[in-house]
């Protein structure tokens, strides 16, 4: 039963919820070598399946995503890396088939995104506790009662 | 007549949540007392309406009435009714009712939670929840009245959909609407407070209940759907950093934020005006959250569908919203300063340091599930961003956070300091170094050192919980309830590490092809396949694998995964069989026909992957019971003593 | 303090990419073609229409054609065959068939029934050959020039509006369709 055509993509997205329902498992294919076979494994959950909402070659089940495992299985007994199957697939479908998006100019700043958030947070952290710590007044002291809330060292309570 | 009186009490409870946000804001601001006086009355009578309303809902599902659109679009005779009923929120206007009727019924907690509270405070609270409920009350009636018949009516429904036929579904989205509508009483104090312009310790403690308790649920409500995806979704991953799950994520680290900065501006009356930030980020979050589910801007496994003037509303909600509370926010936050200090080593800090990190990888999340959108809105090409994004940049604000929760636990106020717990919690580092690395490389092999890591944070972070608690025991004396929550939330967090530690690192799983007789290796385990027969079930057909596993030669269990055909929707759902031995799971999941006889399957064994459920159970838990402290109860006793004071010989206590 | 306002400002930054977002959405499921712009794959594969015979990208070289890629299985392939058989009257363009993923005989019985508007027809039952073209759905229609070039690719059944507004401007005038 194939049914590859767009109108099924509307069907589909017209069963509310959940869009991805033909989750069953895929027909198995086996490398010669384990380095081929945990390249191949590596690669197939690396791409999107085009056909789906959000799925990757290694979990869909709709004939292209067979296809594409078959272009794959056949690119790495070709001996190509993974680097060139993998703009291969860039090359026609763009990066929207990739999982992992690249680290070009448009796409700089979501990788660089949490460093510099953490970045400004530790800034924000150091100039916190700088201010903080001045604050900390001579007449207060550990024995502040109110503070207690019993997990202090055991000082307070043998 | 049913629909149309479920319609009709929607739109009274539209007008009575209108009164309710006029009231409990204008009342006291203009200081008359008598409007001030009818929000609670107007919280009733909303409650009761959206009440009607569901239950008029609920009613048109049980009796198969197809001349509601929405029900023939999502029911059908043959459904069982435990799943009509579940059919209710099974797609976007029901869910968005469901939404409403859990808002209102927060809103009715809230109206008895703050009743000793003071007049005015206790007002405006209300009226910032009966504000977010007339959005979405005139959302639902503006764009998704489920109430709305067809002519003719359809001779059968079209079903639910089968993925959603599901015991986990039907109470996830209860659960975890409970947690994100739960995130708006908070945002309505922290709205009361910015109203009001005034924010003090008592505040945190009024407001931490709440915090906390809709933190549980959410932590719960994401804890089941991941559960379900595991087990229905066919493939056996269980958190797929898909854009739904990620935005009901976001809201849950920025709770979780939250409830440890209260626990700061509650003791020392500090980080107020950021306390107050994270409480309305939380709850915009969650209507981002509800944006991005409904708006089909994204593509997701789990999204509605959609239709274009939905979107629109729903930003336009959402900006008015937060941009009024933020703008509030900017004007009155200048003013909320406090002069108190606390050191580098001092718990505040690490307090501190657990906010900043769970708000960068919430910021991560966000990024990632924004990137698709910004980069198709700005028409730089189509971009997907999936786990290999999601995984790494998480880790860099994860793992800090994690190797510091046992030094927040034990640091001292203020001063800071560990006191003599410093030596102990050295000792238990080492200790758990030491645990971690032999369980990474001893139990199992092929171990990296990330495993290794993960596993020394996860007993690092269980082993320090218990030094207090232990500590206590020793010395008779009681443990707080508020302590006992927090030991027991965190323990939960390290079980959680720990497990999801060894089901990145050692899961086995592959996909294979095997004939009636032949038996496949897979973690351990064999799996023989015995052969196929049909099954029948009461919307569906479809077939049954037997699958005997065993261990070392001796049986384990007999599998039965199944592939079924929903007849009513033309859908083929795998339905996989799955086993619990020594808390490893096992899974299998039966794929296609390969012909002649053979079969593919797929194989799947995932140590300690319950744990990961039970774990967030655990931390739900360690939530609930902190909010039974007696302090939350005295805190509200000490308010209600000051309101009747201020009444001037209100009743006596 | 003007630090207190970057929470209302990430906050209109964020609606105004979101408003962006909902006006993008309807699209959101046509992924762009980067292959746009660039030679067509280079290809060789047997005739739908007669096993012995190839149809080769060389051959194509040297005028313009569209490439409809299409199959009997697919829904949308039906609705829009109407509108190729009208396209293919006009005489302005070739239509080059690629058959995905089809049997033979069920594609040439359509062809049959339906009337035939291509001029070649490629089958590509294995459907490799679809993904150099970067498929994914049928139908999809590129438009190609006598270089060899991409100039357009066209997502779903092609609409008199889609011709008329999409493809024929790109077409010089006075094109007219040259035997092969």
């Amino acid at each position: 039963m194939r049914r590859l055509s767009r109108t099924r993509t509307a069907l589909l997205a017209a069963l509310a919820l959940l869009a991805a329902p033909f989750a069953h498992a895929i027909a198995p294919t086996r490398m010669p070598t384990p380095a081929l076979q945990a390249r191949y494994e590596r690669l197939i959950h690396g791409f999107r399946c085009m056909q789906c909402q959000d799925e990757s070659l290694a979990n869909s089940p709709v004939s292209l995503a067979a296809d594409m495992r078959r272009q794959i299985r056949q690119m790495l007994l070709a001996g190509k890396t993974d680097q060139q199957i993998r703009n291969f697939f860039v090359a026609r479908y763009g990066y929207f088939i990739l999982f992992k998006p690249p680290f070009v100019a448009k796409t700089a700043w979501l990788w660089l995104a949490p460093g510099v958030l953490l970045a400004i947070g530790a800034v924000s952290a150091a100039w916190v506790i700088r201010r903080r710590a001045a604050l900390v007044g001579p007449e207060d002291t550990d024995e502040d009662e109110s503070l207690d809330d019993g997990l202090l060292g055991p000082g307070k309570h043998s | 007549m049913i629909p149309e009186l479920g319609q009709f009490a929607l739109i009274l409870a539209l007008l009575l949540a209108g009164l309710q946000a006029l009231f409990g804001i204008a009342g006291p601001a203009l200081g008359r007392d008598r409007w001030t006086a009818a929000v609670v009355p107007a919280v009733a009578g909303q409650f009761v309406m959206v009440a009607t309303a569901m239950g008029c809902l609920v009613t048109s599902f049980i009796d198969n009435d197809f001349t509601v659109r929405y029900v023939a679009e999502n029911s059908n005779s043959a459904l069982p009714l435990f799943y009509r009923v579940a059919g209710v929120w099974g797609a976007h206007s029901g869910s968005l009712l469901l939404w409403i009727f859990l808002l209102a019924c927060w809103t009715l907690a809230a109206a008895f939670g703050t009743l000793r509270l003071p007049r005015n405070f206790a007002a405006r609270v209300l009226g910032v929840l009966g504000a977010v409920s007339f959005g979405f009350l005139l959302y639902t009636v503006v764009t998704s009245n489920p109430f709305l018949r067809l002519d003719p009516p359809w001779a059968d429904g079209m079903g639910l959909n089968p993925l959603l036929q599901d015991p986990g579904l039907a109470a996830h989205p209860p659960l975890l609407y409970t947690g994100y509508v739960g995130l708006s009483v908070a945002f309505a104090f922290a709205g009361a407070a910015l109203l009001e312009g005034r924010l003090d310790r008592e505040w945190a403690r009024w407001t931490r209940p709440w915090a906390t308790s809709a933190w549980a649920f959410l932590t719960c409500g994401i804890a089941l759907g991941s559960w379900w995806a595991y087990y229905t979704l066919g493939w056996g991953g269980f958190w797929f950093w898909d854009p739904v799950e990620n935005a009901s994520f976001m809201p849950w680290l920025m709770g979780t934020a939250l409830i440890h900065s209260l626990a700061v501006t509650e003791k020392r009356g500090l980080f107020k005006s950021w306390t107050l930030l994270l409480a309305v980020l939380g709850f915009s979050l969650s209507l981002v959250g509800t944006f991005l589910v409904r708006s089909g801007v994204l593509i997701s496994v789990h999204s509605f569908v959609s239709s274009p003037g939905r979107g629109e509303f729903l930003l336009t909600f959402l900006g008015i919203m937060i941009g009024a509370a933020l703008a509030l926010y900017a004007w009155r936050a200048p003013k909320m300063q406090s002069e108190a200090g606390f050191e580098l080593s001092a718990r505040e800090s690490f307090l501190l340091f657990n906010n900043i990190l769970l708000v960068t990888a919430c910021g991560t999340v966000f990024a990632g599930e924004m990137a698709p959108i910004i980069s198709n809105a700005l028409g730089l090409g189509k971009l997907s961003v999936g786990p290999p994004y999601f995984d790494p940049t998480f880790l860099i604000s994860m793992l800090p956070l994690l190797a510091l929760v046992p030094l927040g636990m034990h640091a001292r106020w203020k001063r800071g300091g560990f006191g003599d717990r410093g030596r102990t919690l050295l000792i238990v580092l080492a200790a758990s170094a030491l645990i971690g690395c032999a369980a990474a490389f001893g139990l199992y092999t092929g171990a990296g050192v990330l495993s290794a890591v993960g596993m020394t944070l996860g007993v690092w972070i269980i082993i320090s919980s218990l030094i207090d608690p232990i500590a206590r025991l020793r010395r008779r004396i009681a443990i707080p309830r508020a302590v006992l929550g927090m030991t027991i939330a965190h323990i939960g967090l390290g079980i959680f590490v720990f497990a999801l530690t060894s089901v990145q690192g050692f899961t086995a799983e592959q996909d294979v092809a095997m004939r009636t007789g032949m038996s496949a290796p897979d973690g351990g385990y064999s799996f023989q396949f015995q052969g196929t027969q049909p099954v029948h079930g009461p919307d569906y057909g479809g077939v049954e694998a037997r699958v005997i596993v065993t261990r070392d030669g001796k049986p384990v269990a007999v599998m039965y995964p199944q592939k079924r055909t929903y007849w009513v929707q033309h859908m083929i759902i795998t339905h996989s069989a799955i086993f619990i031995n020594h808390g490893s799971n096992i899974l299998v999941a039966l794929g296609q026909d390969l012909g002649d006889g053979r079969w593919s399957f797929r194989l799947q064994v995932r140590p300690l992957v319950l744990y990961i459920w039970i774990a967030a159970l655990i931390m739900a838990a360690g939530g609930i019971i902190a909010i039974t402290d007696r302090r939350y109860r005295i805190a509200q006793s000490a308010a209600e003593e000051e309101a009747s004071a201020a009444l001037a010989g209100g009743e006596a206590r | 303090m003007i630090r207190y306002f970057i929470p209302l400002g990430v906050l209109v930054v964020v609606v105004v990419l979101l408003a962006l977002g909902i006006h993008q959405a309807p699209r959101k499921d046509l992924v762009p073609s980067p292959l746009i712009g660039k030679p067509a794959p280079s290809f060789a594969l047997p005739s739908l229409t007669d096993p012995a015979k190839q149809v080769t990208s060389a051959s194509l070289r040297g005028h313009w054609y569209l490439f409809n890629v299409w199959g009997t299985w697919c829904v949308s392939c039906h609705i829009e065959e109407p509108e190729l058989l009208a396209i293919a009257h006009t005489g302005l363009v070739p239509l080059i068939g690629l058959d995905w993923k089809d049997s033979r005989s069920q594609a040439i019985s359509y062809l049959r029934q339906k009337g035939n508007p291509y001029q070649q027809i490629a089958f590509d039952p294995g459907g490799l050959e679809a993904i150099h073209w970067g498929v994914y759905g049928a139908p999809e229609t590129f438009l190609v020039n006598p270089q060899g070039i991409i100039v357009y690719k066209y997502i779903g059944p092609i609409t008199p509006h889609a011709w008329t507004h999409d493809i024929l401007p790109r077409l010089p005038a006075g094109q007219t369709v040259r035997g092969s």
